[in-house]
């Protein structure tokens, strides 16, 4: 029997930018029908070597063969023409649209938004997709606008869907629901080129694998049969680093209390926030878990003081009342936070990281008297370089110029750094490569050894059952019961966080409904 | 054969500075051939706009006399720009405090008062901050866009100092003209150099160049005003407030813009007319982006800009044009700013052939 024909197969793509290659001599074939990984660390080439078959950018040298015909592929338009989905890591909507009107911006359709609506809802409900056409995308959360490109792409029935990390905004109930959608359009007849991280995500799903390192093929492997270890070690060119906790962690008194915190939502289609009650003990890693929308956004603005709660007595930071302080005094109370986004609210991407190590820790002896201390200000942004071994080209390196990880890296430093007694992290290692991520949570659980609790907010379950001592689950403004890791499991979190909600928070909601 | 604009990776810092440069070049250009239209000799027109005014000594101090408003005007403003606080009104900041200067200047001057002078600077300061000060409260309060408050303001000061030099402050021996008394001695900002116009207002704007150079790259509410302006997010994350940033931006920049106002008419002028400003609030604005919101930057843009408004004068006296030819010269310099900008971001790339047509499957 003949090999079938791929239905994209690449020979000798090489793009070359200014000072790096993104991509050397690479070759790939995708079959029809295949669920095919492409595993690489950040900054190996996956992102330029997609890129080139999604037509945003074009190769310097080597050929693009669509079922067995070579091509160029000048544009995404092209791409699309040719059969080609994508769904970006990165999102490509218009946010003061509604998620129909995106949606029909990237269709190039004549139909009406009425038609258009109903076959989105067709798709949202056929593959488990929840997407209101009507709303609009600023106020849709990571999660939410994720599921919008999806069914963006599977209105357009691609022979050939790339998924750039498309699972890092799931429950893992509705990973299964994609991986089910995307056996189904396996099935179908539809080749997949799937990007992730996860790879015992990827053992589970994909059929083959080409793996990247420095812009060049390093090996094809089956991932079924290849363990996770070995395909990290490929990935990265090294035997990984495990992440161990010390054992003789003792979690002492409540650092962080929340008492009956309800925060009506400051915005259209934010979460209202209902009687949420926690106490983040010292010394101990507190997840919370749940798909991005459900609350997070608010209860982190809540507890970092960027948002105010109703009364004093709501947040207490190492027991001195803070519900009405701003972030800055809660950060004198001890208070550290690693938001969500980076660039934009972590750090400033225009500005240098010296700049961006003054940005919270102006309270920490790099200003006095309304003066920056600029010795004190470079003094602290090397330290967090040299300890958190932040690659950049120096402390003058612009926010913007730095990977995500390394972007991450630094923040997660430059927090740590303050000694606090609080930690809020928010999706610590969304997005950052494995070596990077590693060391994001060792540094979290290094930093529970000093007393200091930690609160990680993640849709990563896989990492708050590496890292935890307790779970709880956000789910629709609801917080349920923190749960020893001992006595809980994923498919219980993983039910939590589809809205099933403990004993204790469904009283709660009961208590808030009947007011 | 197409032309592509392709977005640089990173600004470039050479065009940073290139630009002004290039601007200045193209709008010399320009002007020449504005004038060649007009039928005059472009040489010995840009001899009279740019050479003139600076071959004689009291040429020079008064550049530096008409660049001493637009420095404090364009300081005030690059702040708040910094801040992404749009400050257009400066040119109604610079009449109330004109205003109110003029105010404490009539009611007190003449008695030989050590005070008076000083009184009248701060209350030239407080004038201009008090007029930002509405537009500040309808911002904080009502989210009312600043570049709209301000603007409309402007017209409500001009109105109102039309008002008070026609009635109750009009010079009662002035024979009818709108205009107040002249002001006494002692209320008058002594000279800088003697036998010229020049006053010791070009030295509170000079300050103003150092202080602010300070306040922005040395001090923690310089950096904040530069998060605020960057990144809303961040400093709402940082703990920087908003609104505190947007109060301070329009009081310093209204202060300003008042200081100048009120060192224009105790300087040079000695009275309050109903044209007390050739547009400085406004052609600061020029003057702020010219000199890339830069403290340095600014100081040699106003200046630039004060050689423009001496030399239009010259064009006008020496080859009769009309003054709006100086309008015209400042927006040809602002409009290849602002071209020539495009190309720290950018940069041209000639595409020769049309991109390889596709294999199209059957």
């Amino acid at each position: 029997m003949l090999a079938a024909t791929p239905r994209l197969h690449l020979a000798g793509i090489t793009k070359r930018y200014a000072a790096t290659v993104a991509n050397s001599d690479v070759d790939l074939a995708v079959l029809p029908g295949e669920i095919h990984a492409l595993l690489g660390e950040n900054g190996a080439g996956k992102s330029t070597l997609v890129k080139i078959i999604y037509g945003v950018v074009q190769p310097d040298t080597g050929s693009i063969a669509w079922e067995g015909v070579v091509q160029s592929v000048p544009s995404p338009n092209a791409a699309r023409a040719l059969g080609i989905g994508m769904v970006f890591q990165h999102f490509s909507l218009f946010e003061s649209l509604t998620v129909a009107e995106n949606i029909a911006l990237g269709l190039n359709t004549r139909e009406g938004l009425a038609a258009l609506s109903a076959r989105i809802g067709e798709v949202s409900r056929r593959y488990e997709l929840a997407v209101t056409p009507q709303r609009h995308v600023h106020h849709l959360s990571v999660g939410e606008r994720q599921r919008v490109e999806i069914v963006r792409c599977l209105l357009q029935h691609p022979k050939l869907l790339i998924m750039d990390e498309p699972t890092s905004v799931l429950t893992p109930q509705e990973a299964d629901n994609l991986f089910a959608v995307l056996r189904l359009l396996a099935t179908e007849g539809c080749s997949i080129l799937y990007i992730s991280h996860k790879l015992d995500e990827i053992r589970a799903l994909c059929e083959a694998a080409t793996v990247l390192r420095g812009g060049r093929v390093v090996g094809h492997c089956d991932p079924r049969t290849t363990s996770t270890n070995a395909m990290a070690e490929m990935m990265t060119g090294s035997v990984l680093p495990t992440c161990h906790r010390a054992a003789n962690v003792q979690t002492g008194a409540p650092c962080l209390v929340v008492e009956h915190l309800s925060l009506a939502a400051d915005e259209p289609f934010g979460t209202d926030l209902h009687d949420i009650s926690l106490a983040l003990r010292q010394g101990e890693i507190l997840g919370i878990a749940g798909v991005a929308g459900n609350g997070q956004r608010e209860l982190l603005a809540a507890l970092s003081g960027e948002r105010l709660a109703p009364h004093a007595d709501a947040v207490r930071i190492v027991g001195t009342p803070a519900g009405q302080a701003g972030p800055s005094a809660r950060r004198r109370m001890g208070l550290a936070f690693i938001p969500e986004e980076r660039l934009g609210r972590g750090a400033v991407a225009e500005f240098s990281l010296a700049e961006n190590a003054l940005l919270t820790c102006y309270q920490n002896g790099l200003a006095r008297h309304g003066w920056i201390l600029f010795g004190a200000m470079r003094r602290y942004a090397q330290s967090v370089l040299d300890r958190f071994r932040v690659v950049a080209s120096g402390i003058s390196a612009r926010g913007g110029s730095l990977s995500g990880g390394n972007m991450q890296k630094f923040i997660v430093g430059r927090e740590m750094g303050t000694s606090p007694r609080v930690l809020l992290a928010a999706h610590p290692t969304w997005g950052v490569d494995i070596g990077a991520a590693l060391s994001i949570r060792q540094a979290l659980m290094d930093l529970t050894q000093t007393g200091a609790g930690v609160l990680v907010v993640s849709e990563d379950l896989t990492e708050l059952f590496e890292i935890c001592d307790r779970i709880a689950v956000l789910s629709e403004g609801y917080l349920s019961t923190p749960r020893p890791l001992a006595e809980t499991s994923l498919e219980e979190i993983g039910l939590l966080m589809g809205g099933h909600h403990g004993e204790h928070s469904q009283t709660a909601r009961e208590l808030a409904d009947a007011h | 054969m197409r032309i592509n604009l392709v977005a640089r990776a990173t600004p470039a810092r050479a065009m940073l500075w290139a630009s002004p440069l290039i601007a200045a070049l193209c709008s010399a250009i320009g002007i020449a051939a504005l004038f060649a239209m007009l039928g005059r000799d472009p040489v010995q027109a840009l001899g009279i706009l740019f050479v003139a005014p600076l071959s004689s000594g009291s040429g020079l101090a008064e550049i530096a006399l008409k660049a001493t408003p637009l420095l404090l005007c364009a300081i005030g403003i690059a702040i708040g720009c910094k801040a992404e606080v749009w400050n257009i009104g400066a040119e109604g900041q610079f009449t109330l405090g004109a205003i109110a200067g003029s105010g404490v200047a009539l009611a007190f001057g003449g008695a030989g008062h050590w005070w008076v002078l000083p009184l009248m600077i701060l209350a030239g300061i407080a004038g201009g901050a008090a007029w930002a000060a509405i537009p500040a409260l309808l911002k904080t309060r009502f989210n009312a866009h600043e570049i709209l408050t301000t603007l409309m303001l402007t017209y409500v000061a001009t109105q109102l100092l039309g008002y008070l030099v026609t009635g109750p402050w009009r010079d009662p021996d002035g024979f009818g003209f709108p205009q107040t008394r002249q002001f006494e001695p002692d209320a008058m900002l002594p000279m800088l150099v003697p036998n010229t116009r020049l006053h010791i207002g070009a030295l509170f704007a000079l300050a103003a160049v150092g202080l602010a150079w300070l306040l922005l790259g040395r001090t923690l509410i310089g950096f904040q005003i530069r998060v605020v302006g960057a990144a809303p997010a961040a400093a709402r994350y940082a703990g920087f407030s908003r609104h505190g940033i947007v109060w301070f931006c329009l009081l310093v920049s209204g202060g300003l813009a008042g200081l100048a106002g009120i060192c224009e008419i105790a300087g040079p002028d000695g009275q309050l007319t109903p044209v007390i400003s050739p547009g400085y609030g406004f052609a600061a604005i020029i003057v702020a982006f010219l000199g890339r919101l830069h403290p340095l930057g600014i100081l040699f843009a106003s200046l630039l800009m004060a050689l423009l408004y001496i030399g239009g004068e010259g064009l006008q006296m020496t080859l009769q044009l009309p003054l709006a030819v100086t309008g015209v010269i400042q927006g040809m310099l602002l409009f290849f700013l602002l071209a020539a900008d495009v190309f720290i971001n950018f940069r041209v790339r000639v595409v020769r052939a049309p991109a390889q047509g596709a294999v199209r499957v059957a």
